[in-house]
């Protein structure tokens, strides 16, 4: 994290003396013009107050204009680190070992109408950039504030001292007070208080989703009132959450009242103590006043450090992860059409469920093969390990012949790659999504892959055509246009080994059964393994593979499959049913 | 942006302001009694004020403490109302998703963060917007006794607070709106490459967006920077008019002590309370910035609780109608007629239905198939009363079903067992998501319905069985095994009716046939209506009924 700042070091000095700067001007303002009133009372020559008049005029001025600088200035350095810790994130990102959920499927996830996994990667993603965005808040809210207040108080004290050494003391002490043990008793009693709330809006998030998104079970059950009856007490153990963090706050401000009061009080009785005349004993209350005002934002500053602090250590764990590993003398990888192979591969995700268990299959080069099965019964994780994004728990993937680690990171994801469930449309034209996978693709070779992938209706129908701009995650493209998209740039690709998980699954079926039968049975092309639902087209395929449970169940020809009772004949008498 | 405004303000009782608007004029007297001890102290070098003067600042700290509560407690409850309006509405397309869609996330995120956000609008702008009304006034009062020349300067200048901010602030949103669509575009873009980055790396694409990641957070930091320009000036000009105008006042008032046509305790008076009376103005403008956020939020959520429900049906029984399914004696199963049903949904050109007619007799168990989007699942929302027909109407044992009369349609749902498609289960325990529609059910009758459902032996093998809580939204089974859990909460209500809706999505091999067997066992004996998927099911029906595009294509069961 200060990896990203160190470069901008001179920027951020500027920015804190800036601050620095009208703080201390503030409180020059407010010194200056004690001093003026109550030395020009004294009736002396007009000469003795024009500094002081210059001085308030000057103070003025700067307090605005320097707090304007500090600002702006502030504002630029951190989005300059924001630049550069976002590059330095995405790196790491980049260089992390297999990237993030590719290709898991599990039972439950996709089908059972709630896509928990999908909501948890958005989360994760939505928390991702928070983290790093919320780390900008570590310069300006929490850095460069109380920087500021420090010298400022600093030099409310020695404003102070010159009036009397005594009321400094005092100062000095009600500064530490409000600016060191008030802000370190609000982080600690508003930790307990923030946890609580946070656990409350946890459990109401929980039951208001329930309810929201149960509306039509609970109806049919006559269980509406009960569930809506326990949000509702959700609701109501945040409000008291909430309430005490209020309470909270308001405490520690009016603390902050007593001690700016009481330190201005003991700063003018030392100084009348001490036997000063007016203009010191003014100097010293007004002084007071301001010195402390100053350091009450660090309170609040340290609330926000605390707030902040888990998204700084996620962001610093991240960048600081070492990059996946890479063979000393990588194998170069062939070219064409390559064979691909399982032998034992077995995936077991974190929470103890296997996706794929002691899987063996052989593709040989230049083959297409289907593979067909149950959600969650493991297709788009053997998709996964075969391209390496995946690393099984045991066993071996290889291609050509030799393990994957055998090859540098960047060959294997260029031989192997194509249609994923994590296949992303970025913001952007139409075009330049497509030439992602083959940025020097001529014009003839966009648009063979767009004819193949039913993309060229869909363009020609746009009225800015290749040049239509879509939103980041294909936002302005319907399910289906999107899918086209992806498989015309997964086809434009043309990679020795293509993956293509459901490509087709958005269309309409007799859409969906002509691009099928088009890439099971047009000439060249690499190796070929397409996971798909829809059977009907399958028959141009060389082989289908049919999965259950993380296990291949049957193997053989479409025609050979249907002719014998199994699973695939069910599978295949369940479609004839819908068509 | 006004109208949310008024109406949040409007939703703070007024008592709640009336309070604030006492505190702050009495925290108002304070300062000047405060300010006025320290000036007597100072200008006398006499000690008898400050105790006086400990008093008054310790009274200003509780006034303040109480007014933060006051606000505090009236943000959390107005919060509070809006979130139990929130839950209890249905999703929409307010939610960014389609109507009766899954868009559930969105709401969940406005009942909690969204809202929370309103903290800086309820407990931050509300009270200061009431401290501007009276604080000033009384401070400008006591200056006007004490210095009438001072109190004019000051009372010429601040308005130039309001009308300067409301310039400078104009001008700022004509250019920040502008900007806005630039900002959002190179913001957005960080969130975009990191989403895709299974993508850009499939393809090799990663070093080079490395780079532009950096030149477009460098595109956005200037962007960003020219907007702050102008949107800092706000602040700048306010701050500025603040300062000068103390300067303004005290640099005259100087030159009068200095020729001795005025008292330093009034000088020193006029000082300490000149800053006091801009103060005020100038946090309102920065809660005012601060509270954007939430104000978003509440329009957000104005525009959820405000959009018309998406089916005339309540979704919802109202709580006044008793919770059914204690222990229920079977009753006599009913007889079903569809009669010339049609269901056109919003937006959507063809009918989802079109005048379907269908009768089941009484015990009867009827399955429909078809193509995906003939309108089988509508046809059982329908008579599930979850969807009112366009036209035509269901006619339960000869008593026409009113989708308008809530107590109708809940004893009609009370005498219906429900599975559908994509079966909800609830953040609570395996054995409360059986007994949905039966709270408080018996554990032996919960064992039975799982034995019924074929759902006996995965609950065994969860940690904690019955009582395992499952995660948000029933996370932690997989398809088969909810669908399971739905079969046993229908079989536990003992409805003399159940509707089934297959799921489409593939069960795997063991699910599939424990699903098929449990549906023979659950149906025996009742009139049941079946969307069927596969062949498998259409097994334990009486016979099947085929939609295609919205009308009966073929089956025995064509009324007239």
């Amino acid at each position: 994290m200060w990896g990203a700042v160190r470069p901008y070091t001179g920027r951020l000095v500027l920015a804190a003396v800036a601050g620095t700067a009208a703080e201390v001007c503030g409180l020059g303002l407010v010194a200056a013009a004690a001093w003026l009133i109550a030395r020009a009372a004294q009736q002396p020559t007009m000469a003795a107050l024009s500094l002081a008049i210059v001085a308030v005029r000057g103070f003025a001025l700067g307090k605005g204009g320097l707090r304007y600088v500090e600002r702006l200035a502030g504002h630029d350095v951190a989005l300059r680190a924001l630049a550069e810790l976002r590059g330095r994130v995405f790196d790491a990102l980049a260089a992390s070992p297999a990237s993030s959920g590719t290709g898991r499927e599990r039972a439950g996830e996709r089908t059972g109408g709630r896509a928990g996994g999908r909501l948890r990667d958005g989360e994760a993603l939505t928390r991702l950039v928070a983290d790093v965005e919320a780390v900008q808040d570590l310069l300006l809210r929490c850095l460069l504030p109380t920087v500021a207040a420090a010298v400022c108080a600093a030099a409310g004290v020695a404003v102070t001292a010159w009036a009397s050494p005594r009321a400094a003391l005092v100062v000095a002490a009600g500064v530490l007070a409000a600016g060191l043990v008030l802000p370190l008793v609000a982080v600690a009693r508003g930790g307990r208080a923030a946890a609580r709330a946070a656990a409350a809006r946890q459990v109401l998030a929980v039951r208001g989703l329930d309810v929201v998104e149960g509306a039509a079970d609970l109806a049919m059950f006559g269980a509406t009132g009960r569930f809506v009856a326990a949000a509702d007490a959700a609701a109501a153990d945040l409000e008291r959450a909430e309430r005490s963090m209020a309470r909270l706050t308001g405490a520690v401000t009016a603390a902050g009242v007593v001690v700016q009061g009481m330190t201005a009080l003991a700063a003018a009785w030392a100084a009348i103590g001490a036997g000063g005349d007016q203009v010191r004993v003014a100097v010293a209350a007004l002084t007071a006043l301001v010195a402390v005002e100053a350091v009450l934002p660090v309170a609040a500053a340290a609330q926000r450090l605390r707030e902040v602090w888990p998204s700084y250590r996620r962001v610093t764990d991240l960048v600081a992860a070492p990059p996946a590993p890479s063979p000393a003398r990588p194998r170069p990888v062939p070219p064409g059409p390559l064979a691909v192979e399982l032998l034992g591969v077995s995936v077991v995700h974190p929470d103890s469920t296997a996706a794929l268990r002691r899987v063996d299959l052989r593709i040989e080069r230049g083959r297409r093969v289907a593979i067909v099965g149950a959600s969650g019964a493991g297709k788009s994780t053997l998709l996964a390990a075969a391209a390496g994004h995946l690393a099984p728990t045991s066993g071996t993937v290889r291609l050509a012949d030799h393990p994957l680690d055998a090859y540098a990171p960047a060959g294997l994801r260029a031989a192997v790659r194509g249609l994923t469930q994590d296949a992303h449309v970025f913001a952007g034209t139409l075009r330049a999504n497509l030439l992602l996978a083959r940025p020097d693709a001529t014009d003839a070779q966009l648009a063979t892959a767009a004819r193949r992938a039913r993309l060229t209706e869909v363009v020609q129908a746009l009225p800015e055509g290749w040049d239509t701009m879509v939103g980041a995650g294909g936002v302005g493209l319907s399910g289906g246009q999107r899918q086209r998209l992806l498989l015309a740039r997964a086809l434009l690709s043309d990679p020795p080994v293509l993956l293509l998980d459901e490509p087709v699954e958005a269309l309409d079926v007799a859409c969906a059964d002509e691009v099928v039968t088009d890439l099971l049975s047009a000439p060249g092309g690499g190796t070929l393994l397409l996971v798909t639902h829809r059977l009907a087209a399958l028959r141009h395929a060389d082989e289908v593979v049919v999965m259950d449970g993380g296990q291949i169940v049957q193997r053989g020809h479409h025609d050979e499959l249907c002719a014998r009772p199994g699973p695939y004949r069910d599978l295949w008498e369940a479609e004839l049913l819908t068509a | 942006m006004r109208g949310v405004e008024r109406r949040l303000l409007a939703a703070v009782p007024r008592r709640v302001l009336v309070v604030l608007g006492g505190l702050a004029a009495a925290q108002a007297v304070l300062v000047v009694v405060q300010a006025e001890l320290l000036v007597r102290a100072v200008a006398g070098l006499v000690v008898w004020p400050l105790p006086w003067l400990a008093g008054a600042v310790a009274g200003r700290a509780v006034l303040g403490w109480v007014a933060a509560r006051v606000a505090g407690d009236a943000a959390a409850l107005v919060k509070r109302g809006l979130r139990e309006a929130l839950v209890a509405r249905p999703l929409c397309e307010q939610d960014g998703g389609q109507p009766g869609g899954r868009s559930g996330g969105a709401r969940v995120t406005l009942l909690t963060r969204g809202l929370d956000s309103l903290d800086a609008y309820l407990a931050g702008y509300v009270p200061q917007l009431v401290t501007v009304v009276v604080v000033p006034v009384v401070v400008w009062g006591r200056l006007v006794v004490a210095d009438w020349p001072s109190a004019l300067v000051v009372a010429v200048t601040v308005p130039l607070v309001p009308v300067f901010g409301a310039l400078v602030g104009m001008r700022t949103a004509a250019l920040t709106g502008r900007q806005w669509g630039l900002l959002e575009r190179l913001g957005g873009h960080f969130r975009d490459v990191v989403a895709g980055l299974g993508t850009l790396r499939a393809y090799g694409r990663t070093e080079h967006q490395s780079q532009v990641v950096r030149r477009l957070a460098g595109e956005h930091r200037r962007a960003t920077v020219a907007a702050l320009r102008v949107a800092f000036l706000s602040s700048l000009v306010l701050e500025l008019v603040c300062a000068l105008s103390v300067a303004l006042v005290a640099v005259p008032v100087g030159l009068r002590l200095l020729n001795g046509s005025m008292a330093l305790a009034t000088g020193l008076l006029v000082l300490v309370l000149t800053p006091e009376v801009y103060l005020p103005l100038r946090a309102l403008g920065m809660r005012f910035h601060a509270s954007a956020e939430g104000v978003a939020a509440a329009r957000a959520a104005f525009g959820v609780l405000d959009s018309p429900t998406p089916s005339p049906v309540p979704l919802f029984v109202p709580p006044s109608v008793p919770a059914t399914g204690q222990v229920r004696v079977a009753d006599r199963a009913p007889e079903i007629v569809v009669e010339d049903v049609t269901v056109r949904y919003p937006g959507r050109e063809r009918a989802a239905l079109h005048r379907v007619s269908l009768r089941i007799a009484p015990g009867e168990r009827v399955a429909v198939a078809g193509p995906s989007g003939a309108g089988k699942s509508t046809l059982l929302l329908v008579v599930a009363g979850l969807v009112a027909p366009s036209a035509g109407r269901v006619l339960v044992d000869g008593v026409e079903l009113d989708t308008g009369d809530a107590q109708q349609v809940a004893a009609w749902r009370a005498r219906l067992g429900w599975v559908p498609q994509h079966p909800h289960l609830f953040a609570a325990s395996v054995a409360d998501n059986i007994a949905l529609g039966a709270p408080g059910a018996d554990p032996r009758r919960v064992r039975r319905a799982a034995r019924a459902a074929v759902a006996e032996e995965f609950i065994a093998a969860l940690p904690e069985g019955y009582d395992t809580v499952l995660g948000e939204g029933g996370a932690g089974l997989s398809a088969g095994q909810r669908q399971r859990v739905a079969v046993a909460r229908a079989w536990l209500t003992d409805a003399p009716v159940m509707l089934w809706d297959e799921p489409t999505a593939r069960l795997d091999l063991g699910s599939e046939r424990a699903l098929v067997e449990a549906a023979g066992r659950l149906l025996a004996g009742r009139t049941a209506l079946l969307v069927a998927h596969r062949p498998a099911l259409l097994g334990v029906a009486d016979r099947v009924v085929r939609l295609r595009q919205g009308r009966v294509h073929s089956g025995e069961g064509v009324a007239a």
